[in-house]
């Protein structure tokens, strides 16, 4: 057992931690914007922390391949998190009242006024 | 070590049937969405644990194609919720 094993056990078992706290979050939390912070942010960090702990273990080439796995995850989780909660935005599930700043209300305002 | 692993390997099967419950439950299509995303999220994260205890990088750029094929499948479905909803 050499460090590196070591080093990757902690890191798959952080990641694996942090994917089940945002499932946990995905179950628990009472609106669907809230849900959609549990199911991108720790989701994210957690398959980031289990593909540096599986690339601590394998050759460099695979160790390369997984960390664009990473890289992809990094850039399409935010895509689809935007897409989803400006379609939550649209289909009015967003109560007004409890949001501080709604820019997205005034951004929307402006481009109906210039059509 | 093997302890590790099935430590590993039962949180990510935990954190899966969490999802399924939200993926079942609803009550939005778009909570589907998002559960259906972490669920694929989850699966690439097993895969990468497979690879981890096995050493087996045969498997590698599986994850690359599942991840990529995942995000064209949930961008895809949740435009067309979208579409859905404004038409409503």
């Amino acid at each position: 057992m050499t460090f590196l094993d070591v080093a990757s056990a902690v890191l798959l078992l952080a990641g694996a931690a942090q994917g089940l706290l945002g499932a946990l979050g995905l179950v628990v939390l009472p609106s669907l914007l809230s849900r959609l912070q549990a199911a991108t942010k720790p989701q994210t960090l957690g398959l980031l922390l289990i593909l540096a702990g599986a690339a601590l273990r394998v050759p460099f080439e695979s160790a390369v391949t997984l960390l664009l796995v990473a890289v992809f995850q990094l850039i399409t989780a935010p895509v689809i998190a935007q897409i989803v909660a400006r379609s939550v935005y649209r289909s009015g599930a967003v109560r007004p009242e409890v949001l501080v700043v709604d820019e997205l209300a005034q951004r929307l305002k402006r481009s109906d006024d210039e059509r | 070590m093997t302890v590790v692993y099935v430590i590993v390997v039962s949180m990510l099967v935990a954190a899966g049937a969490l999802t399924l419950v939200r993926l079942f439950r609803g009550p939005d299509t778009l909570d589907r969405i998002a559960a259906l995303d972490v669920f694929v999220v989850l699966i690439v994260g097993a895969g990468a644990v497979y690879v981890a205890f096995y050493q087996d990088v045969s498997n590698v750029a599986l994850l690359v194609a599942f991840s990529l094929v995942a995000f064209v499948g949930s961008a895809t479905a949740a435009r067309l919720a979208a579409h859905r909803e404004r038409h409503r």
